[in-house]
């Protein structure tokens, strides 16, 4: 017998009150990436050689825009979420590990902010 | 008191870690899994940078160009290919252990280490390619 409440269960979180939700967001980027990282595979071996105005055209088209954003997109997403599994794993003294995880998700917006802005400053 | 179990005097066996244990190829294609997604998360830098560098003008473009194009800058993207293609593949045979496959041992052991090869043969098939699309090859 279980002494965990009914509603408890069925709200299906436990211990960390935050259910699967990470989990399944790491997965459901990780789908994401199999056709986007293909495509963004593509697209940085085209850029190599190219001239700056070529290399200008390629991104202002608006699906390679497109698909860079949801590049990098997926990409920030899952790596913020992966970078904090391996804190979780690794760093166990609370201080160190709240200061870590604020630089990941630092790291993470900075990057998306530096992308999507350049992406949208090519292509508009 | 009498000596607790850290003293000296009961010098117990620790339970072993990696450097005790014989590698099987799963637990390093796990290991490599991790120390790849922290490898492209940093590589995220370059690709931020690059899209920076067309954003802001051919001089900023060229400077990126002329760093990756250094031996250096090639050891770096070609790491990089190599960490994109391990962590490609890997990632799909976690997806397929999220839906219950791919545990039996044959397949485990075949699946890593395959997934070792096949990332070496992308990350050359890459560059061939992107050479090739330069001109250079």
């Amino acid at each position: 017998m279980s002494i965990r409440t009914p509603f408890s269960r069925v709200q299906g979180l436990g211990s960390a009150h935050s259910g699967t939700e990470h989990f399944w967001r790491e997965r459901a980027s990780s789908v994401a990436l199999i056709p986007l990282t293909a495509w963004f595979v593509y697209a940085a071996t085209h850029l190599i050689g190219l001239s700056y105005d070529d290399a200008f055209t390629f991104l202002h088209d608006p699906v390679n825009a497109i698909a860079m954003l949801l590049f990098v997109i997926a990409s920030v997403v899952h790596m913020t979420l992966g970078i904090q599994v391996v804190i979780e794993d690794y760093v166990h003294t609370e201080g160190s590990k709240l200061l870590l995880f604020l630089a990941n998700k630092a790291f993470g917006w900075i990057i998306g902010v530096a992308s999507v802005f350049a992406i949208l400053r090519i292509a508009l | 008191m009498a000596d607790t179990p850290q003293s000296p005097a009961h010098q117990r066996p620790l339970s072993p870690f990696i450097s005790i244990f014989r590698w099987p190829v799963t637990m390093a294609a796990s290991i490599t899994h991790r120390v790849t997604g922290v490898g492209l998360a940093l590589g995220m830098i370059l690709v931020a940078w690059l899209l920076i560098a067309v954003a802001t003008g051919p001089g900023a473009y060229d400077t990126f160009m002329a760093l990756g194009g250094s031996i250096i800058g090639r050891l770096i993207l070609f790491g990089f290919a190599w960490a994109v293609v391990f962590h490609f593949l890997n990632g799909i045979r976690h997806l397929a252990w999220d839906v219950g496959y791919g545990f039996k041992l044959p397949t485990a052991l075949g699946a890593s280490f395959g997934i070792y090869v096949l990332s070496i043969l992308g990350a050359i098939a890459i560059f061939a390619w992107g050479y090739h699309r330069a001109g250079l090859l």
